[in-house]
């Protein structure tokens, strides 16, 4: 027999069997560990609930607005969820369709915190409008006096947007799940088998099963393809459309999109790195995986990077306007500090993943990686908060923003529903695609010749 | 108490055998010399789609494409149609632009073209799978399956099933049931 195995990074011999095996394993009775984390991402979401009940009784007054910053920190964070959600389609559709092998070992991890950040970020629209009772009036259809909505509007664009990204996704994710939700059920017992037996509807991996499921398969990944270049493309026109210095600027679809993959290879990077440790994942998720997902980081890393000096670049080119102006107030304002949080973690980090000791080392790519997610938090801050606080138009108002307790409170809480959705779909579902894993092993062939 | 699903899905086991291989090349040679034999009835399990079964198989593309295809073309007329519809239902001059705008309604078309698209390409495939299901219902599986091992079922009578048992041996087999 040859080639019926693969060396992992200690040695081990991979095979079929193992990649179940070991990915079954991570579906065991959970550990006190667990626990403590869910337990810190459920107290997160608790204060949210409490700090958003606040808000109900009293109003968006409590969080902070003061003219003219109406959009803040929920929208704030909305992007900065959207962005989070990028790279799950960016590493499960577009290097599908690229072949990109590399990709099985992470992309499931990428794609269920697709659907969580998502999940998140809708919720943040929500809430900014203040009355949530009446969510229903984004739905286009008209009201009492026959008016329909706007669609000239970007926010009618978005609410498209992210609901059509929202769907796929979920669907993305669920289809992928279908053959390796079956492998789970054929070696579990008790409730597992009885929930995997209904979730893998009757996945029996025969001839025609694979021959429908590969092709719809790879029309969703085609599908997904230009969605998710179109979504924060869509999210950027919310500001570009708008005649606020700072925002009117044609470069921002593809500077979004480059900073939402960022900020999401970067999530990518942040949620492996302990769940491979966790769950023994070593040999599945190697070294040469992060690696990858740290070059995929650098090189949105630069664009984003090149992106911010051309936004400077243009502001000093085109002379004393209110684009200058807005750009010195980013720089040397009041807040100041948001802008170079930014500069720094954004545009100036990601360089010395050029070293490849970087890249390859876990601990330092884990600290990078939490670093790039606070700087596109605060890139998001400030370019929409701070540019508010220092518009030009009414240069008699003095804007002294500053978020609340309760604009901090929800954001917490928007990190422990994630977290707390997460954690639930890891110890619950397989954190990793077995079928995947196994099409980029050598197969077990009896002649050693043929197959690859 | 009658069940409906397992009236429609899990009628009477269809005779024949069943193989289990541990090789895909085994396999792979097995289903071509089935298919060199004429037949064409026989089901083959694998934990992972592999293209020497795809190429032995020789099976047309999936219809799902079509799904794909149909989906996406409504999603892209109804983006157009609520859009021109709803702004000539009630004509409002937004931003000094025509009424029925094309530009940016092409960003609403072109989400609804993927949202369609999305859909019927699972409809596509769950409607595929159905009509699968009625046969596959009715022959044997094994767990090994999902794991580490291939199968393949060919249907035949009690009378042919000890020869279609040496057959399945013979190329590479390392179990074989009769159903």
């Amino acid at each position: 027999m040859a080639q019926t195995t693969a060396s992992g990074t200690s040695g081990v011999r991979v095979t079929y069997d193992y990649v179940t095996r070991v990915i079954h394993k991570t579906l065991g009775d959970p550990t006190k560990g667990y626990f403590a984390l869910l337990g810190v991402a459920v107290g997160l979401l608790t204060i949210g609930i409490i700090c958003l009940l606040f808000l109900l009784r009293y109003g968006l007054g409590l969080a902070g607005y003061s003219h003219p910053v109406y959009w803040a920190v929920f929208i704030t964070c909305f992007v900065f969820w959207v962005g989070i959600a990028h790279s799950g389609t960016l590493i499960s559709a577009i290097l599908f369709l690229f072949r990109s092998a590399w990709r099985t070992a992470v992309y499931r991890v990428a794609e269920a915190m697709t659907v969580f950040a998502v999940m998140t970020a809708g919720l943040f629209p929500l809430i900014h409008i203040g009355r949530q009772w009446y969510f229903y009036w984004l739905v286009p259809y008209p009201n009492e006096r026959g008016l329909w909505p706007n669609f000239k509007s970007p926010l009618i664009w978005d609410e498209f947007a992210i609901g059509t990204y929202f769907t796929v996704s979920t669907c993305f994710l669920i289809m992928g799940l279908i053959p390796d939700i079956a492998a789970v059920r054929d070696l579990a017992t008790g409730w597992r088998k009885k929930l995997y037996a209904l979730t893998s509807l009757g996945w029996r991996g025969t001839n025609e099963q694979w021959r429908h499921y590969s092709r719809g398969y790879l029309y969703l990944a085609a599908l997904a393809t230009p969605l998710v270049l179109s979504v924060h493309s869509v999210v950027s026109w919310d500001f570009a459309m708008a005649q606020v210095p700072a925002w009117h600027e044609t470069i921002f679809a593809p500077y979004f999109v480059a900073g939402a993959i960022y900020s999401g290879v970067a999530m990518v990077i942040s949620l492996l790195v302990p769940i491979r440790k966790l769950f023994h994942l070593e040999e599945v998720v190697t070294i040469r995986h992060f690696e990858n997902l740290a070059k995929l980081c650098l090189l949105t890393g630069m664009i984003v990077g090149f992106a911010y000096a051309t936004e400077y670049f243009i502001a000093w080119y085109g002379g004393p306007t209110p684009e200058h102006k807005a750009f010195y107030y980013r720089a040397f304002g009041p807040f100041w500090w948001a802008g170079w949080t930014m500069n720094v973690c954004n545009w100036f980090l990601p360089w010395i993943l050029w070293f490849k000791k970087v890249r390859t080392n876990l601990t330092a790519l884990f600290v990078i990686s939490i670093f790039v997610n606070v700087g596109m938090w605060f890139e998001r801050f400030t370019l929409i908060a701070i540019h508010l606080a220092g518009e030009p138009f009414e240069p008699f108002v003095k804007a002294g923003y500053n978020p609340t307790w309760a604009d901090w409170g929800i954001m917490a809480g928007s990190f422990g529903w994630f977290f707390m959705w997460f954690l639930l779909f890891v110890k619950n579902f397989p954190a990793v695609s077995i079928s995947e894993v196994k099409e980029v092993l050598p197969p077990p062939v009896r002649s050693g010749k043929g197959a690859h | 108490m009658m069940n409906p699903l397992k009236e429609l899905f899990g009628g009477a086991m269809t005779p024949g055998v069943l193989g289990v291989f541990g090789h895909l090349d085994d396999t792979a040679r097995a289903v071509k010399d089935l298919k060199a034999d004429g037949r064409e009835d026989f089901t083959v399990f694998s934990p992972v789609p592999r293209h020497e079964l795809e190429d032995a198989i020789d099976r047309p593309n999936s219809s799902v494409r079509m799904y794909t295809l149909i989906g996406g073309i409504a999603g892209c007329s109804i983006g157009a149609w609520i859009t021109l519809y709803m702004s000539w239902d009630w004509p409002t001059q937004v931003g000094g632009k025509p009424i029925g705008s094309i530009p940016p309604y092409v960003v609403i078309m072109f989400e609804m073209t993927v949202l369609f698209g999305a859909l019927n390409t699972l409809v596509g495939v769950a409607l595929n799978a159905l009509r699968a299901a009625r046969r596959e219902g009715t022959i044997p599986y094994d767990p090994r399956f999902s794991n580490d091992k291939f199968g393949v079922f060919v249907p035949c009578g009690p009378d042919k099933a000890g020869a279609t048992e040496a057959w399945l041996k013979q190329h590479g087999a390392e179990e074989v049931r009769r159903a």
